[in-house]
């Protein structure tokens, strides 16, 4: 690690400016992951701009929805009883996430911008184009049990690790940004980006731009959120989904769906959603979205006896949860 | 660069902390406080708890800068003028072993029944997820909560 400047400014503009200066500059946010990478030699900041103080950790009601301040930590979000009543599929998704120490410093900014877990890519001594773009991929033919089913390149696999992630992709959720040409509003779908042929870059966000806050809507509808793992607590998902079904009379009016674990971005079940929708809320109708989103679903060989198994697995967990958010007597 | 902070509620002051050091190694080699552990430095395993403005989070992934100004407690505030009913049970229930991790689990224990003070099982299950021992089988640590639960 080399020595590194720490700046706490006083304002978001100030934020900005300092890190949209200087190349090597970074934000930091309550550094879990930050600070897990400097250690680990993965992250070379010369500067990190702390930006929990001066982006907003209240929680305030827009029409509609609630305004989540980019410094409001995991643990405040997950316990606010308007998150609880309104948004029950995020907070179960947060509260599926790390460990209660780990939320307490995780924050709305930070969490959605959390790098992979791929194992080489944590691993400074591996082969990996997100770290060093053009020195190849280690997890191709390595162990990838963790890695993509959906939307991977042949210049990286990885998945998005976020838990929180995955619930505001199937919400209505737009990010407020600060940059150093001032603001812009990105739908919390446009965030993330697929690997392709630049797997350094995760997001659409620029050098310098901030996340001030995440607007969140109340959609219609039951909620779920069901995470497969490893073990039963504190572990990154294998395959997660969040759904919100808005079933009326035993017919879907609407259908947000978002599945985790499986791709470089939380991703939207679109295929799924428009599989559902207008349709009847039944077992038949359940597996035929899920069957309908992963069709274009590539397990990746690997010498852990790679990912296939994924596949079928998030096929039956998006059935199951799907099921979870109809009430009996209709399903 | 300097740091100030309030820890176990004295103010204290740290000079010539290296913006990258955690706030683990801050307390441990520059305050006199090894009572948090140093074990795997990446989160996983919770021996390095401590309350950062009253809530529990892992010191070791806390950049000494970001402490700044704030309000530490380490196990070594635990304890008043004996020790705190938590501290007692683990004593009495046989919930320590090596010990390494017990100062983490002191911490998350006591924020829990701060909380909550009659955790079910499973709740307590939760609170504890992110405390890792290797020895005890936790059977004993599910005991000595329990035991504090009912003390407290
Ligand atoms: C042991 C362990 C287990 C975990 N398990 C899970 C899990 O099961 N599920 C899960 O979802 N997560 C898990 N996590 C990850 C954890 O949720 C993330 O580390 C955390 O959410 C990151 O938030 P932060 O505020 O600490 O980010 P930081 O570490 O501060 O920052 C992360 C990134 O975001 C940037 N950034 C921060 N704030 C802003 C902002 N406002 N605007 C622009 N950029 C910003 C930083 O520059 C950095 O690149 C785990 C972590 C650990 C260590
Ligand atoms: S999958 Fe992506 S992150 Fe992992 S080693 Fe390959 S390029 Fe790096
Ligand atoms: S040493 Fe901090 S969590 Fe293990
Ligand atoms: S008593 Fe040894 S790690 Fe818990």
């Amino acid at each position: 690690m080399r020595p590194f400047a720490y700046d706490r400014p006083d304002t978001a503009a100030a934020a900005v400016a300092a890190v949209a200066d200087r190349p090597d500059a970074a934000f930091l946010g309550g550094g879990t992951n930050l600070v897990d990478h400097l250690r680990l030699g993965i992250a070379d900041p010369g500067l990190l701009v702390d930006v929990t103080s001066l982006t907003s950790t209240e929680i305030v009601d827009i029409d509609g929805g609630l305004r989540i301040g980019a410094g409001v930590t995991n643990a405040d979000l997950a316990a606010d009883p308007r998150v609880r009543a309104r948004l029950p599929v995020l907070a179960a998704a947060l509260l599926s996430g790390a460990s209660g120490q780990l939320r307490n410093m995780a924050t709305t900014g930070g969490n959605p911008l959390q790098r992979t877990r791929c194992p080489y890519f944590q691993d400074p001594a591996s082969a990996c184009n997100k770290r060093v773009p053009g020195s190849g991929c280690a997890a191709i033919g390595g162990a990838t049990r963790n890695h993509a089913i959906l939307g991977a390149s042949e210049h990286c696999i990885a998945t998005h690790p976020s838990d929180m992630a995955v619930a505001l992709a199937a919400l209505d959720t737009q990010v407020r940004i600060l940059g150093p040409d001032g603001g812009r509003t990105l739908a919390f779908t446009d965030l993330h980006r697929l690997p392709g042929d630049t797997p350094e870059q995760d997001t659409e966000l620029a050098h310098g731009e901030l996340i001030t806050a995440i607007d969140v809507s109340y959609p219609r509808g039951r909620h779920a959120y069901r995470k497969v793992r490893d073990r039963a607590s504190y572990a990154f998902a294998l395959v997660s989904v969040a759904a919100v079904l808005d079933v009326v009379d035993g017919t879907v009016l609407d259908a947000r769906i978002a599945l985790g674990g499986v791709a470089h971005t939380p991703w939207r079940a679109v295929r799924a959603e428009d599989t559902l929708r207008g349709g009847p809320a039944t077992e038949e109708a359940f597996a035929a979205a899920a069957e309908a989103e992963l069709a274009d679903a590539r397990p990746q060989p690997g010498f852990d006896g790679g990912n296939a198994f994924k596949i079928p697995l998030a096929r039956r967990t998006l059935t199951a949860t799907l099921r979870q958010t109809t009430p009996r007597e209709t399903a | 660069m300097r740091i100030e902070l309030t820890v176990n509620g004295v103010a204290r002051e740290a000079d010539d902390v290296w913006e990258g050091e955690s706030l683990l190694y801050a307390l441990r080699e520059r305050l006199g406080l090894p009572g948090s552990k140093n074990a795997c430095e990446q989160g996983e395993c919770g021996s390095c708890t401590v309350y950062l403005d009253g809530a529990p989070v892992c010191a070791c992934l806390v950049a000494a800068g970001q402490a700044q100004g704030r309000e530490v407690t380490t196990v070594e505030g635990l304890a008043g003028d004996g020790l705190d009913p938590v501290q007692q049970a683990f004593v009495e229930k046989g919930a320590v072993q090596c010990g390494f991790c017990t100062p983490g689990f002191l911490m998350s224990t006591k924020d829990l029944l701060d909380r909550d003070p009659a955790p079910s099982d499973p709740e307590i299950r939760e609170a504890l997820a992110g405390n890792l021992c290797r020895c005890t089988g936790y059977e004993k640590i599910l005991d000595a909560v329990r035991t504090a639960a009912a003390n407290r």
